[in-house]
């Protein structure tokens, strides 16, 4: 697995290609989600876009009327600073400038958000555990995949931000 | 995005308390506990948006995180829903409140 380095002011990773098959897979799902299939009953929508008053429906609604398309239009962007950065269908190294690596960081984070809902990821869930389940069950099954994909984002977030605070 | 944001809580320019309407000092942002986000990230994102420090980020990352939630901006409503949308940019779970 790689991991992000600070490289003379720069964040650098070196990717092999299942890797960066795994991001673009992971940034154009974000994307899809925003724009093709954007519902807001959509659990994972709900998440990314929080109701800023829970018990109002009326002012949350007014609240996404002035401030929806801006958020949708930041995180499209965001998963985009990945798919820009990746290098075409094959492995290769990564250099992101300080506005990328926080951009990445962001959408990292947003990948994470949608694969945590539909995995059911709940407080004191114990990733390793959930995963041992599941191969036990069916090694080749999805959730084994989107499980380690999952826990492969969370460490390269990880990467990402102990680079960017060193 | 993700400019530094000055401190949102009691700065000193504000006007003294009974000059400013009630409907414009009643109001908090609320970040909710959730599964997904990496302890270290949370901090970061409050020093990010409000300009806190270290210390004071990692504090408001371990109320949200044993508490559950922790109220991390005060002030009037219109600040407040701003500061909410710049939290959900950053994927945290914020909702508005009267204090």
């Amino acid at each position: 697995m790689s991991m992000f380095r600070r490289q003379a002011g720069r964040y650098v990773a070196v990717f092999a290609v299942d890797e960066v098959r795994v991001l673009r897979k992971v940034a154009s799902e974000v994307v899809g989600l925003l724009t093709d299939g954007f519902d807001h009953t959509d659990p994972v929508v709900g998440r990314l876009f929080p109701a800023v008053y829970p018990e109002d429906a009326p002012d949350t609604a007014e609240f996404r009327r002035y401030t929806e398309g801006d958020l949708k239009t930041a995180k499209i962007d965001q998963a985009g600073a990945i798919l820009a950065a990746l290098p075409d269908d094959a492995g290769g190294e990564v250099r992101l400038d300080a506005e990328a690596a926080e951009a990445w960081l962001r959408a990292l984070n947003d990948a994470r958000l949608a694969m945590g809902v539909r995995l059911e990821i709940k407080d004191g869930t114990d990733l390793g555990e959930e995963l041992d389940d599941a191969v036990a069950e069916d090694p080749g099954s999805s959730r084994v995949f989107q499980l380690s994909v999952y826990a492969y984002l969370g460490y390269l977030q990880e990467s990402l931000l102990n680079a960017l605070i060193d | 995005m993700g400019g530094m944001a000055a401190p949102q809580v009691a700065p000193v320019e504000t006007p003294a308390t009974d000059e400013v309407p009630a409907s414009d000092r009643q109001w908090v942002t609320i970040v909710w506990d959730d599964p997904v986000n990496l302890m270290t990230y949370v901090t970061w994102v409050f020093q990010k948006l409000f300009g806190y420090s270290r210390e004071r980020a990692e504090q408001l990352m371990l109320d949200v995180h044993h508490k559950g939630r922790a109220v991390v901006s005060t002030g009037a409503r219109e600040r407040m829903e701003h500061d909410a949308s710049q939290l959900h940019a950053y994927g945290l779970w914020a909702t508005v409140d009267k204090s």
